[in-house]
């Protein structure tokens, strides 16, 4: 009888693209400019380029090979390479499960702001007034309109962990939103996948492409760009620098989800992924940079916004208290005024001195955000100054939404294709069937971040999640290929495929410098959780309208050993169940 | 006694209207703010206007129609354009009206004066009376509901759309397997399959064809 074939790639452009659109993600709109301006500016850039090329293009090629290789998801692809390894292809579904479960809810976020953008005025331009309409709330009068639509109107948080509140029903009408998109692009697998690929992998460039004329044509924006760009390096002598690199090339690539193997398992066995791997590296790495330069001048615009309304709020406090003519005070002759004003009204400019503020450029600049802070409330803030903000608005959100939606086809693929790879679901159900079921059961999961104090969980999930198991997944899945696998067998392998051997370069990244960087950067962030001591978090104060610090309670402290746990422990559990099963095996064969 | 009285007057205005004094009002204009190069001086004929208007806010309001202009008195004007004023509440000037009404009228008659002058509740400022800030225009259904609605419309026909193309491509290939099957057992048709995938995807899907494998011009090594 036929066997059934796989369904591939109807080309390799779809393969590229859908790579593309799965490594770049959020993380290279929201984390890496935050990097770049924490770690010495333009000279971040030094040991950026040298973990791309120590680990990023090794790890990524490495994976993709197994991928085309094996023919199979992960679970089934390490079974192949050694019967023991199974628990690794394990870990990196549950992995992959824990990421989709929270990585949607940004989506809904997305979808959340996307449909609000199309009002005049934008929702967190202007603060709501109180009940009795003589002023501002007053939750929005301490903090700004646009921290108080995030936190205020669409998170609607709780002031602590501990305090759940109910769910917010527009949140979970914009997940379930979420999730149905996501089914829709991933229904038909790699057929419907593929197609879908297109957009989220080309549409964001174009966005960034506006935005990039958009943005250095905004008033204040070279401030930004020359702040954050000039190279600060000094920086390069702080590890924290280098491990940064690490552990952003690491993560921006989404290596050891699995989600690389399912798609390259895709492929024609004879398709070059030693050229793709590093056509998507360096695309990956240049979207980073290209996406710094739109949010720096972003931020230079906001800062000199903001410096300018404050310079404008101590004239007019100054006009006001001292009757001043209007017009005498500019912002040129703002010092020579304030020091006549001392001179010829002492104590009242002396009661005056504490409501003064100090405006500075600077510290505007120097206010680094990442996280979802910069996309919803950063940009936000600096859209709704802009003209036309809705048009803005909706390219943006629309882009975040695109690669949100990218990364999350990634995701479920590394759910799903060992699913329907292994003959005993697969045989049962149809794979709309099975897409489905993962989609509700992480749609009904993700309900969580709705609630109140869904924030903070997610928080929660987004720092302790993946970042260990990953590390220890890819370590382990190094080690395999070169050591158990063996680098010669490998090498043959990819001559088969490709035509021609690995040279050198992979070899030594393979064999020593990849494994050694995972292993430190592995100690390094053991040795910063022990030595931390209780985890801690940013819970939002609605009284003062601002951030402040708090100890993760018990049971969380539990949630986040477990998810770290639930992953790593299947790696030795699973080389366990194996080997109790070959002895069981044997034995039965040898009394027989 | 026209010469004493003017001076009484004169001090009876001082007495009333001065800052912090009881029942008076600051009042502070940016004119060049609101209004740019169009900006007005502010000089005795605008003093002149503002007394009417207080005095018609307070006619309108109380609609004893018994204030005039010259009850409303003016003072301690400054070059930010601020002054005090205070409305009294007789023609002899003694005593003063009770801020709340004043207030009242003010608030009652805020867009007339504020028009009168080209001036906003922003840049015409009455220090002390808070001004009724206009909400913002709500529609009945919120508009992102209605982006909301759209959008999970479409995506739900889509998915409705493929599942539906799904079973029915399904059922033609079951019907299409059948018949391979019983052809098969008839021995007429043998599919090559290598490594899993029929050879005839190999060839649509214009592979790459890998020189290691080739062996004496064939294609394929024969099953």
């Amino acid at each position: 009888a036929m066997e059934k074939s796989r369904p591939l790639w109807d080309n390799p452009v779809q393969f590229v693209f859908a790579c593309i659109s799965y490594a770049v993600g959020l993380g290279n709109v929201w984390r890496f400019p935050y990097l770049c301006q924490m770690y010495g500016g333009g000279g971040f850039l030094i040991p950026y380029f040298i973990m791309l090329i120590a680990e990023g293009m090794p790890l990524l090629y490495l994976e993709l090979a197994v991928g085309q290789r094996m023919r199979q998801g992960s679970i089934g692809a390490w079974k192949i390479i050694s019967p023991y390894l199974c628990g690794v292809g394990i870990a990196s579904v549950v992995v992959s499960f824990f990421l989709s479960m929270y990585y949607n809810v940004i989506n809904a976020w997305a979808f959340w702001y996307l449909f609000h953008s199309f009002q005049d005025p934008l929702p967190w331009a202007t603060c709501p007034l109180n009940s009795n309409h003589t002023g501002y709330e007053e939750e929005c009068e301490k903090t700004s309109s646009t921290q108080y639509f995030w936190y205020r109107q669409t998170l609607n948080i709780s002031p602590s962990l501990e305090a759940s509140g109910s769910m917010q029903w527009e949140q979970v009408l914009c997940l379930t939103l979420a999730w149905l998109v996501v089914y829709l692009c991933i229904l038909r697998g790699t057929e419907s996948t593929g197609k879908v690929v297109y957009v989220t992998a080309s549409l964001p460039y174009c966005v960034l492409i506006i935005y990039l004329i958009r943005g250095l044509t905004l008033h204040g924006a070279v401030n930004g760009l020359v702040y954050m760009f000039t190279p600060k390096l000094e920086q390069l002598s702080n590890p924290k620098t280098w491990i940064s690199a690490a552990t952003q090339i690491f993560f921006s690539l989404g290596l050891g989800f699995g989600s690389l193997i399912a798609f390259a398992s895709y492929n024609e066995p004879s398709n070059n992924c030693q050229r793709h791997a590093i056509i998507v590296s360096l695309i990956n790495s240049a979207t980073s940079i290209f996406a710094s330069v739109v949010t720096f001048s972003i931020y230079g615009f906001k800062a000199t916004f903001n410096y300018e309304s404050c310079v404008n709020n101590v004239i007019l406090l100054l006009m006001n208290t001292f009757d001043l003519e209007e017009g005498s005070l500019t912002a040129d002759n703002l010092n020579e005024m304030k020091d006549y004003l001392t001179a010829t009204h002492p104590q009242e400019y002396a009661q005056l001195v504490p409501q003064l503020k100090n405006c500075s450029l600077e510290a505007e600049l120097d206010t680094a955000v990442q996280g979802t802070g910069l996309a919803f409330i950063v940009y936000s803030e600096a859209i709704k100054n802009m003209e036309v903000p809705q048009l803005y608005s909706v390219l943006y959100f629309f882009m975040l939404l695109m690669l949100g939606i990218g990364s999350m086809l990634g995701n479920t693929a590394a759910i799903l294709t060992p699913l329907t790879d292994s003959r005993v679901i697969a045989a049962r159900f149809p794979k709309e069937v099975i897409s489905g079921v993962v989609c509700l059961i992480n749609c009904v999961i993700g309900l969580i971040f709705t609630m109140e104090a869904g924030n903070y969980w997610f928080d929660i999930f987004n720092d302790y999640a993946a970042t260990l198991s990953l590390l220890l997944i890819v370590l382990v899945e190094t080690i395999a290929v070169c050591y158990i696998y063996g680098l010669r067998r490998f090498e043959k392998d990819l001559h088969t495929m490709i035509g021609r051997k690995p040279n050198w370069y992979w070899k030594i990244m393979w064999a020593f410098v990849s494994p050694l960087l995972i292993v430190s950067l592995f100690i390094f962030y053991l040795t910063d959780y022990i030595l931390t001591g209780t985890l801690q978090y940013q819970a939002w104060d609605a009284t003062q309208g601002q951030l402040v610090t708090k100890d993760y309670p018990g049971y969380a402290l539990a949630v986040i050993g477990l998810l770290v746990a639930a992953s790593t422990m299947c790696i030795p559990l699973g080389a366990l169940v194996t080997f109790i099963r070959k002895r069981l095996k044997r034995e039965t064969v040898s009394t027989v | 006694v026209l010469l004493l009285t003017l001076p009484v007057v004169a001090i009876a205005h001082a007495e009333l209207c001065k800052p912090d004094a009881q029942n008076a009002f600051k009042v502070r204009l940016s004119i060049k703010t609101a209004l740019g190069d169009n900006a007005y001086a502010w000089d005795a004929n605008e003093e002149y206007l503002f007394k009417a208007m207080v005095a018609f806010a307070m006619r309108r309001y109380s609609s004893k129609s018994t204030t005039q202009i010259s009850n409303v008195l003016l003072c301690n004007v400054t070059d930010r354009v601020s002054f005090w004023f205070v409305v009294t509440d007789s023609s002899e000037n003694v005593t003063t009206v009770p801020g709340t009404e004043v207030e009242a009228a003010i608030r009652m008659n805020r867009n007339r004066i504020n028009s009168a002058f080209l001036l906003s509740d922003k840049t015409l400022q009455f220090l002390k009376i808070t001004s009724t800030l206009s909400p913002p225009v709500e529609p009945s259904t919120p508009v992102w509901l209605i982006v909301f609605g759209v959008v999970l419309c479409l995506i739900v026909a889509g998915i409705i759309f493929l599942i539906v193309t799904g079973i029915q491509q399904h059922k033609k290939k079951n019907k299409e397997s059948t018949e391979r099957e019983k052809l098969e057992e008839k021995g007429e048709v043998t599919v090559t399959v290598e490594n899993g995938i029929p050879c005839e995807t190999l060839d649509l899907k214009a592979g790459h064809f890998n020189g290691v494998f080739a062996a004496d011009d064939e294609r394929f090594t024969s099953l």
